[in-house]
C-alpha cells in the first residue's frame, strides 16, 4: 500500500491508521484440535480463576439462580473467597434460595457485607429479617436488575456463572447436546445479562465439551475464564421432572375463574400472548385456557417467562407458536428448549428491562400469584404474614406493568391469614399496574379499569369491590393483630425503574 | 311456622364434607354445590363422634353458608349415636337431617319423633327441620314408597349404593346393578312429590365414568347427586344443563303462556298445538336449571 | 365441671387445633399455646379457650394447645370436646343458635 495515498484521506486521523498489520495476531498453521487443547480459557482451579479476575475487597460478585434449590455454585465460590481472605464483598445474585443458608457465616465474618437479589428464602431470609446484616438487602425485580446492570447502578466486577455445558472458549449453555450426561437447567436467561455486562466472567462447569458448544446461552466473547468443577448443582434441587397441575380444588376454582376473566375481558382471541406464574392456581389457568383454545380453535402467538412443561406441551400440540423462555421451571420445559426450535431462550434484559423494548410489553395478559393484596391493589410477594422475608419479586412488577391485563390470583384466606387486607406488609407491585384480583370467593377489578369491570359483569361474572373481598375475609377469620416491627430497615424494595417502592423492617419478637 | 328448609328447590349437587375436618368445613361453601352435607357417619371414626358433633355444632352456629342448603348426615338411630347427633345439630340450625340406612317407614317416624322432641325442648317450632332418607339396603329399596311417604318433613329420598351393592352381593359396575333401586327410589320420590337424589361416584379421577353416570341418572329423571369431591360439582352442573334446542323451546313455551295470560285467555298454544300443563312444568324446570347454572356467581349474594 | 383425667381433642392438620387438658387441684388455668399465626391471632385464640373453659365451669387445668390456623368456632369446639373428655362426661348442654 502506498502510504502517500493515505495522506490524501481528509479524516485519516479519525480512521486512526497506525500502519498495516500491526495489531493482528499471527496466523495459525496447526490444526484446530491441536490449537484448542493449548489455547483456551480453562484454568486449573477456582482459586486460579479468582486470582486471574483481579477481584479485590469491596467489589461486586454476581451469580444466577437457574439451579434454584440445587445450586452448589454460590456456596463453593464464597467459601473459597473466604478462605482466600476476601472481605467486604457485595453479592449480587439474580435470586437466592434456602440452600444458601451457609452465607450466614460469611456475612457474620465480613466476607459478604451487601446483598442484591430478587428474593430470599429459608434460614438466610429468617436471619436477615431478624437483623443479620448492617446494610439492608436490596431487592430488585428481574427486569429492574437487568436495567440496573445496564445503567451501571449495579456494576458487576466478577460474575461466577455455573453452566451445565461449556466449551474451552466459553460458549456455555444450560443443557448439553453432547454425549454423556450432565445436569440440566434449561434456559440461562438471567445469567446472560450478567455475562454481557460484568467486567470479568468466570464459567463454572461440570461438563467441558468440544468447541463449538452450539447453541449457546452465553457466547465465548462474554467469557474470560472457565473452571471445571466436580459438582455445580444437585439435579434434584434444580428441577423436578414435571410440574404437575394442581389437584387442589380451591386452586382449580381460582384458575377456572381466572380463565373466564381473561376471556370476558377480551384478551382471549386468536393470536394472543400470555405469561403464567408457576404457582398452583396461575399454572392451572393454562389448563383451562387450553380447553378453551381447543374448543374455539384459536392459538397463542407466544408464551413468555418462566416456562413449565405444560406450556411446552401446548407448544408441541400446536396451540402456542413461540415460547420465549427466560427460565425453565422443570425438566419437561428444559427438554423442550433443547428439542423445539421455536422454544427460544431469552435474556433478562430482553424479557423485562424497562430500558429496552422488552417482551413483557407485548403481553396481552399475565396470571400472577400473591401473598397479600391490599385495598389499593398493591401486591406483596416478598414477606410472609408474619413479616419475615420468604419469597422473591421475580418478574411480578415487570409483567404486571407490561401486560395489558394483569390478573392476580390468590385464595381469599390462607389458613387463618386473610390475603386481601387493608395494607400489604411490603409493596412489591403497585396497585397502579394490577388490574384484576381473582380469589376463590370472588373477583375484584381495579377502579382504574372500569371497562374491564363492565365486560366481566356483562359476561355474568359478579364483580366485587376490593373492600368487599377484604370484608369477606375478615368475617371468616377475624381481624389479625398487626405485626410488630422495629424501626431498623433490613430490606429495600426497588420497583422495576429502580426507584425505592418500599422498605422491609426488622421484625419485633 | 317458619321452616328451615325449602321443600322444592334446586338440588343438583349435594357435597359430602367430613364432619371432623375443620378445613373442609370452612371451605365447603365456595364450590357452588346446591347443598352441603356435613357427615357425622361414615367419614368420622367411632372414637371421634363426640369431637365431630362439637365441631359441626359450632360451625353451623358460626359460619356463614350463604343461601346453601345445610344437611347433616347423622348416624342411624340403632347405633345409639343418632339421637346424640340430633341433640347437637338441631339447636345449631341444621336445615335438613339426612337419615342413613333407612330400611322402613318406621325408621323415618322414629327419627322424626326425636327431632320433634328436640325442637320443642329448644323452643324451635316443631316441624321446622327437614329430613331426607337414604336408602342403602334391599329391604329399604323394596319399602321405598312407604319411606318416601313417611313424613311431611321429607324433602327427598336418596340412594346409598355402596352398602346396597354389598347387600345385593354384587359390586358397583356400569349401572345395571343399580337400575332397579334407582327406578324404585325415583318412582317413590315422585309419587310423594319429593326429590330423588343419586348416590356418589367415588372414582374422582375418572371424569368419563362420572359423566356417563350423570347422563344415565339424568335420563332416569333424578334431581341430582351426591358428590365427594368439589371438582365433580362443575362437571355435574354442566352435564345437567338442558340442550340449547330444549331451552329455546322452553322459553318459547313460557312466552306463549305469558301472551295467553295477557290476552286473558286460559289456553295457550305454540306452533298450532295447545300447551298442556306437563309441558309448562317441564319448561319451567329447564329454565330454572339453566338460570341456576349461568347465574351461579350471583346466588352467593344475600 | 370436675376434671378427672388428661384428655385431648383436635388434630395437627391445617385449620385445626389440638388441645390437651390436664386436671389440676388449684392455680387456675395455665395455658401453653403455640400457633403458626401466633403474632396475629395468639391473643384471640387464648381468649376463646379461656372463655370456653370458664363457660363450662372448668376452674383449674393445665392446658396446652398446638394451633394450625383454626377459626374461633373450631377452637371453641375442640376446647369443649377436650373438657368433656377430661371430665368423662357426655351430658352436653347444647344451646340453640
Amino acid at each position: 500500500m502506498d502510504e502517500k495515498l493515505l495522506s490524501q484521506i481528509p479524516h485519516i486521523g479519525e480512521i486512526n491508521h497506525r500502519g498495516a498489520y500491526v495489531k493482528a495476531p499471527a496466523k495459525h498453521t496447526d490444526t484446530f484440535l491441536e490449537r484448542y487443547s493449548r489455547e483456551n480459557k480453562v484454568l486449573p482451579s477456582l482459586e486460579d480463576a479468582i486470582r486471574a479476575t483481579g477481584l479485590k475487597d469491596g467489589m461486586t460478585i454476581s451469580f444466577h439462580h437457574h439451579f434454584r434449590g440445587g445450586d452448589h455454585v454460590v456456596n463453593q465460590v464464597v467459601d473459597k473467597l473466604a478462605e482466600m481472605g476476601f472481605h467486604n464483598l457485595t453479592l449480587a445474585a439474580s435470586s437466592l434460595a434456602a440452600v444458601h443458608a451457609p452465607l450466614i457465616e460469611h456475612i457474620k465474618n465480613g466476607v459478604i457485607t451487601h446483598i442484591e437479589t430478587s428474593g430470599l428464602r429459608g434460614e438466610l431470609a429468617e436471619q436477615v429479617s431478624r437483623g443479620l446484616m448492617d446494610c439492608p438487602v436490596v431487592f430488585r425485580s428481574h427486569g429492574g436488575r437487568a436495567a440496573a446492570i445496564r445503567s451501571g447502578e449495579l456494576h458487576i466486577d466478577v460474575a461466577f456463572l455455573g453452566a451445565p455445558s461449556c466449551d474451552p472458549y466459553g460458549n456455555a449453555n444450560g443443557y448439553s447436546r453432547e454425549e454423556g450426561g450432565t445436569i440440566a437447567c434449561g434456559s440461562m436467561g438471567y445469567a446472560r445479562t450478567d455475562a454481557e455486562y460484568a467486567d470479568k466472567v468466570v464459567i463454572l462447569t461440570n461438563k467441558l465439551v468440544g468447541y463449538p458448544n452450539a447453541p449457546w446461552a452465553i457466547p465465548e466473547d462474554n467469557v474470560d475464564y472457565i473452571v471445571m468443577m466436580e459438582d455445580i448443582g444437585d439435579p434434584k434441587g434444580i428441577m423436578s421432572g414435571a410440574t404437575r397441575y394442581t389437584k387442589n380444588p380451591k386452586e382449580l376454582l381460582i384458575a377456572q375463574t381466572a380463565a373466564q376473566v381473561i376471556d370476558a375481558a377480551g384478551y382471549f382471541y386468536d393470536g394472543f400472548s400470555m405469561q403464567m406464574g408457576s404457582g398452583g392456581a396461575s399454572l392451572a389457568t393454562a389448563r383451562f385456557l387450553r380447553d378453551m383454545m381447543l374448543e374455539r380453535k384459536i392459538h397463542c402467538r407466544f408464551a413468555l417467562g418462566g416456562i413449565t412443561g405444560q406450556i411446552a406441551a401446548m407448544h408441541e400440540e400446536g396451540l402456542i407458536d413461540r415460547i420465549l423462555d427466560v427460565q425453565s421451571f422443570d425438566l419437561d420445559a428444559a427438554h423442550s428448549l433443547k428439542l423445539n426450535r421455536f422454544h427460544h431462550q431469552i435474556s433478562a434484559t430482553y424479557y423485562a428491562s424497562f430500558l429496552s423494548a422488552a417482551a413483557v410489553d407485548q403481553l396481552d395478559f399475565v396470571i400472577l400469584s400473591a401473598l397479600e393484596i391490599d385495598t389499593d391493589f398493591n401486591v406483596n410477594v416478598l414477606t410472609g404474614s408474619d413479616g419475615v422475608i420468604r419469597g422473591a419479586i421475580g418478574g411480578h412488577p415487570d409483567t404486571a406493568a407490561g401486560a395489558s391485563l394483569s390478573v392476580v390470583v390468590a385464595p381469599l384466606t390462607r389458613g387463618r391469614i386473610p390475603c386481601v387486607i387493608d395494607h400489604v406488609n411490603t409493596v412489591v407491585t403497585p396497585g397502579e399496574v394490577v388490574d384484576v384480583v381473582v380469589t376463590d370467593q370472588g373477583v375484584a377489578v381495579n377502579p382504574r379499569r372500569p371497562e374491564v369491570a363492565k365486560k366481566l359483569r356483562k359476561a355474568g361474572i359478579h364483580v366485587y369491590t376490593i373492600q368487599e373481598l377484604r370484608d369477606k375475609a375478615l368475617a371468616l377469620v377475624g381481624r389479625p393483630d398487626p405485626i410488630r416491627y422495629k424501626d431498623r430497615v433490613v430490606g429495600v424494595v426497588m420497583y422495576r425503574d429502580n426507584t425505592i417502592i418500599d422498605v422491609i423492617r426488622q421484625i419485633e419478637e | 311456622m317458619e321452616k328451615r328448609y325449602v321443600k322444592e328447590r334446586l338440588r343438583r349437587s349435594m357435597m359430602f364434607v367430613p364432619g371432623n375436618n375443620p378445613g373442609m368445613i370452612t371451605d365447603a361453601r365456595i364450590y357452588g354445590a346446591d347443598s352441603i352435607m356435613f357427615d357425622l357417619e361414615d367419614s368420622v371414626a367411632y372414637t371421634e363422634k363426640d369431637t365431630a358433633r362439637f365441631l359441626v355444632h359450632n360451625a353451623l352456629k358460626t359460619l356463614d353458608f350463604g343461601q346453601k342448603e345445610i344437611v347433616v348426615r347423622i348416624n342411624d338411630l340403632s347405633s345409639g349415636l343418632g339421637v346424640q347427633d340430633l341433640e347437637a345439630i338441631i339447636p345449631a340450625g341444621v336445615h335438613v337431617v339426612r337419615l342413613p340406612k333407612t330400611d322402613s317407614a318406621q325408621d323415618v317416624i322414629d327419627c322424626e319423633r326425636e327431632i320433634a322432641r328436640i325442637e320443642a325442648k329448644h323452643g324451635i317450632p316443631v316441624g321446622a327441620t327437614g329430613m331426607m332418607a337414604a336408602i342403602e339396603s334391599s329391604g329399604g329399596v323394596l319399602s321405598a314408597r312407604e319411606i318416601a311417604h313417611a313424613s311431611d318433613r321429607l324433602i327427598g329420598v336418596a340412594l346409598g349404593a355402596e352398602d346396597y351393592v354389598t347387600d345385593l352381593r354384587t359390586t358397583r359396575a356400569d349401572g345395571t346393578e343399580l337400575l332397579f333401586a334407582r327406578s324404585m327410589i325415583l318412582n317413590a320420590a315422585r309419587s310423594a312429590g319429593i326429590a330423588a337424589l343419586d348416590t356418589v361416584y367415588s372414582d374422582v379421577n375418572n371424569e368419563e365414568g362420572f359423566l356417563a353416570e350423570v347422563s344415565l341418572i339424568r335420563k332416569l329423571g333424578f334431581d341430582g347427586k351426591s358428590v365427594i369431591n368439589p371438582r365433580q360439582i362443575g362437571i355435574l352442573h354442566k352435564a345437567l344443563l338442558p340442550s340449547e334446542k330444549d331451552l329455546k323451546k322452553a322459553y318459547a313455551v313460557m312466552e306463549a303462556i305469558a301472551e295467553a295470560n295477557a290476552k286473558g285467555s286460559g289456553v295457550a298454544s305454540l306452533n298450532g298445538k295447545m300447551i298442556d300443563r306437563p309441558v309448562v312444568t317441564r319448561a319451567q324446570r329447564l329454565i330454572a336449571l339453566f338460570e341456576a347454572y349461568t347465574a351461579k356467581e350471583e346466588d352467593e349474594e344475600e | 365441671m370436675q376434671l378427672k383425667k388428661t384428655a385431648v381433642a383436635g388434630t395437627m392438620e391445617s385449620g385445626d387445633i389440638m388441645i390437651t387438658i390436664d386436671p389440676k387441684e388449684s392455680g387456675g388455668i395455665t395455658l401453653d399455646l403455640s400457633s403458626n399465626v401466633m403474632q396475629q391471632f395468639g391473643r384471640q385464640i387464648e381468649a376463646v379457650i379461656r372463655e370456653t373453659l370458664a363457660g363450662l365451669g372448668v376452674e383449674h387445668a393445665e392446658v396446652s394447645a398446638v394451633d394450625k390456623g383454626a377459626l374461633d368456632c373450631t377452637v371453641r369446639a375442640r376446647a369443649s370436646a377436650a373438657a368433656f373428655r377430661a371430665a368423662e362426661r357426655s351430658d352436653y348442654q347444647w344451646e340453640a343458635k
